[in-house]
């Protein structure tokens, strides 16, 4: 466990890449197993999210929802919690922003609703954040446990306010009415019409650019304050953090409150800019692919952006695979995705002691061969 | 009256028996110092492989060993991870549950074509309910012949074997040198070792037991309750177990009676369904489908009663040197 033998640039750079590297070499062989040659479906997608303007629209629209959400986990893990309600704080977000759009797109135009719909989708994701948090805090019970139960109440909650409450008249799918054109986000292509460049229609839209900014401000946040500080103090040594006058309870309370807020903006992408009305399940697992991002990227919004670039550009490719070969879908990337969180999360020390071995001998072997020279 | 309260009686042992099984399995790894998210993935797979066992070679008996296997096979991956690598439990359960979703979905479209699910099983290929002696007979009994005929009798296999599992993995938790170890690596593993026992042995030990139990949880849902698989047919009953498990505070017996609890909440939500209810009209479903996890976070924050897992879970063991 002692970093001081390997070079910095093993941890964060090398091990990543080398774990990263046995997720896909994993996946290769379940490739194979059905019947794809791994190399043509590799270059499939990433021609198919890189290769066109649209298809680069469509890997940064998902990277957005991954940067939310991976942020949300980062923090949280940055305190040593483990935030695995992403799902239903996203799904309750996204609430937040479809009320709010509902209820307001007659009335404002975009640019006085945005900051609504962005403290409706941080409040909503906090607030289903918070009782966890609070439970945490001060009943000691075991956020994994209520997170995940939160959950599925978020998705109960869900499917009875989309049934009974939201469903339109007449209709037979539980979805909202679309908002008014005035509501939804941006859509990139518009944006970039507005400097005179042009671009392919995408889903991609302004909530990248919020994603973004969030990147920035967790960084200065976990960085260069005091209450980041205290976060990572607690992340490493709870009992440090708490000697040193950290209020742990207090703490726990504040990061699930981050955490849960940055989960709910999803709703921004998703509802107010992908689907434009609110329905059913639009969060579709990204909350748990937070999970991913962030074991990735090693809870670094550096390393959080990269990483959700990796797996929009595995989404978007993956669903263009379904067009290539017909043995495969979507659900190949679940696939590639639990082995990307299995190897860089769950075995993520597996691989620390032999390269600290590998550089070990390698100084040695330069040592002596110094030595030698010098002899000689 | 009576008979609807025997039918959803009836309905809840069929619901509940897959929950004890899973539930009975996170006892087996929890109390050994394991998080057990994985109780999802792990049926999930099993239930695949049961049914596309049974499809394939005709034998519902095969499908059952097959679904063991492969529930294993996860359990020793879970392991692997967090035992051998002391990696995060709750991250190599995600993982778990993750590929589970993933990889049952796409052998099923690859092997049978029908989209992720396989064949539908005929009468032959799963485990079909049994008539116990006599049930015929006293069917017409006033009282008894109903219970008797309708609730006890006309189960599959594997509910009575879930039911039998129960005082079972009791004595081998609570009588057998095995199950005290097993207590003590999940709450002194340091006290375990320096008894000269593998913290790590006992729980890889109590991790395969687990996969058994899960294994037939998921042969239960594609070759018992159903008549095939379909993507993602296990719908959170591996959590709703895990919630049962901290319900029954970790104990066979209550966890038991946690599961059977649960399951006749969603028999009664299937029953209850539109209907009309006096004074309170109609409950909408889902307020009954989401009374488990709510009362085990209730629970859980000690609001009713208090549940406290064991001391060292979630903890990988690190031998003193």
């Amino acid at each position: 466990m002692n970093d001081s033998k390997t070079p910095a640039w093993v941890n964060v750079i090398l091990l990543p890449l080398v774990n990263i590297f046995f997720a896909f070499a994993f996946s290769a062989i379940i490739f194979v197993a059905v019947d794809v040659n791994p190399l043509e479906a590799a270059a499939v997608m990433i021609k198919g999210s890189l290769g066109y303007q649209e298809g680069v629209g469509y890997t940064l629209y998902y990277a957005t929802n991954f940067i939310f959400t991976g942020l949300a986990v980062a923090v949280a893990f940055s305190a040593g919690l483990f935030n695995i309600g992403g799902e239903g704080q996203a799904y309750l977000g996204g609430l937040g922003v479809g009320l709010a759009c509902l209820g307001l797109d007659h009335a404002l135009p975009f640019w006085a609703l945005l900051p609504i719909t962005m403290v409706a989708s941080m409040a909503f994701g906090a607030l289903w954040a918070l009782i966890p948090a609070y439970l945490q805090a001060y009943r000691g019970s075991h956020i994994v446990i209520t997170t995940i139960m939160f959950n599925f109440i978020a998705s109960a909650l869900m499917v009875y306010l989309m049934v009974n409450v939201l469903k339109l008249d007449g209709q037979m799918a539980p979805v909202s009415r679309v908002f008014e054109q005035s509501a939804i986000m941006p859509m990139f292509h518009e944006i970039a019409a507005w400097f005179g460049l042009s671009f392919s229609e995408s889903p991609m839209n302004l909530s990248f650019f919020i994603a973004l900014a969030c990147c920035v401000l967790v960084w200065i946040l976990l960085w260069r304050t005091r209450w980041g500080y205290a976060i990572r103090a607690m992340g490493s040594s709870p009992t440090a953090a708490e000697y040193g006058g950290i209020n742990h309870k207090k703490l726990v309370i504040i990061v699930m409150l981050i955490s849960g807020a940055l989960s709910g903006m999803l709703g921004l992408n998703e509802v107010q800019g992908y689907g434009q009305q609110l329905k059913l399940d639009f969060v579709a697992g990204y909350g748990f692919t937070g999970i991913a991002v962030c074991l990735i990227g090693r809870n670094h919004p550096v390393g959080i952006i990269l990483a959700s670039l990796l797996f929009g550009i595995l989404y978007q490719g993956g669903a263009e695979l379904a067009f290539d070969f017909p043995n495969i879908d979507r659900e190949m990337i679940q696939v590639v995705q639990a082995l990307v969180v299995l190897f860089s999360g769950a075995l993520a020390l597996m691989l620390v002691k032999p390269t600290e071995r590998l550089f070990v001998f390698w100084d040695r072997k330069k040592k002596s061969l110094g030595k030698a020279e010098a002899e000689a | 009256m009576y008979e609807n309260l025997i039918l959803i009686l009836d309905a809840t042992l069929r619901v509940s028996a897959p929950l004890i099984l899973a539930a009975l399995a996170g006892l087996f790894s929890e109390r050994s110092g394991i998080v057990n998210i994985a109780l999802e993935g792990k049926m999930l797979s099993a239930a695949f492989a049961a049914a596309a066992t049974a499809s394939v070679t005709g034998n519902v008996w095969l499908g059952l060993l097959a679904a063991i296997g492969v529930s294993v096979c996860l359990s020793l991956i879970h392991g692997f991870a967090s035992i051998t690598h002391r990696g995060d439990q709750i991250v190599s359960g995600v993982a778990i549950n993750m590929l589970a979703v993933g990889l049952t979905v796409t052998l099923g479209r690859f092997w049978f074509g029908l989209g992720g699910q396989t064949p539908a099983l005929s009468d032959s290929e799963r485990f079909t309910p049994i008539t116990l002696p006599g049930a015929d007979a006293v069917a017409d009994v006033p009282v008894i012949g109903l219970l008797y005929s309708e609730l006890i009798s006309g189960h599959n296999i594997l509910v009575y074997l879930a039911l039998v599992m129960v005082p079972t993995v009791w004595w081998i938790v609570f009588r057998t040198r095995f199950g005290l170890r097993l207590r003590a690596a999940g709450e002194n593993p340091h006290a375990v070792d320096t008894a000269g026992i593998s913290v790590a042995w006992i729980r890889y030990r109590a991790l395969m037991c687990a996969g058994v139990l899960c294994g037939i949880a998921g042969a239960y849902l594609s070759t018992a309750h159903s008549a095939g698989f379909v993507a993602n047919m296990s719908a959170g009953k591996g959590f709703i177990a895990l919630a049962a498990l901290i319900f029954g505070k970790w104990k066979p017996v209550p966890v038991l009676f946690g599961c059977l609890l649960f399951g006749f909440l969603d028999a009664v939500a299937i029953r209850l369904q539109g209907a009309e209810l006096p004074i309170v009209g109609e409950i909408p479903v889902q307020a009954i489908e989401v009374l488990p996890y709510i009362l085990t976070v209730l629970l859980l924050a000690g609001f009713i009663g208090r549940a406290v897992g064991p001391k060292s879970i979630g903890v990988p063991y690190v031998k003193t040197r």
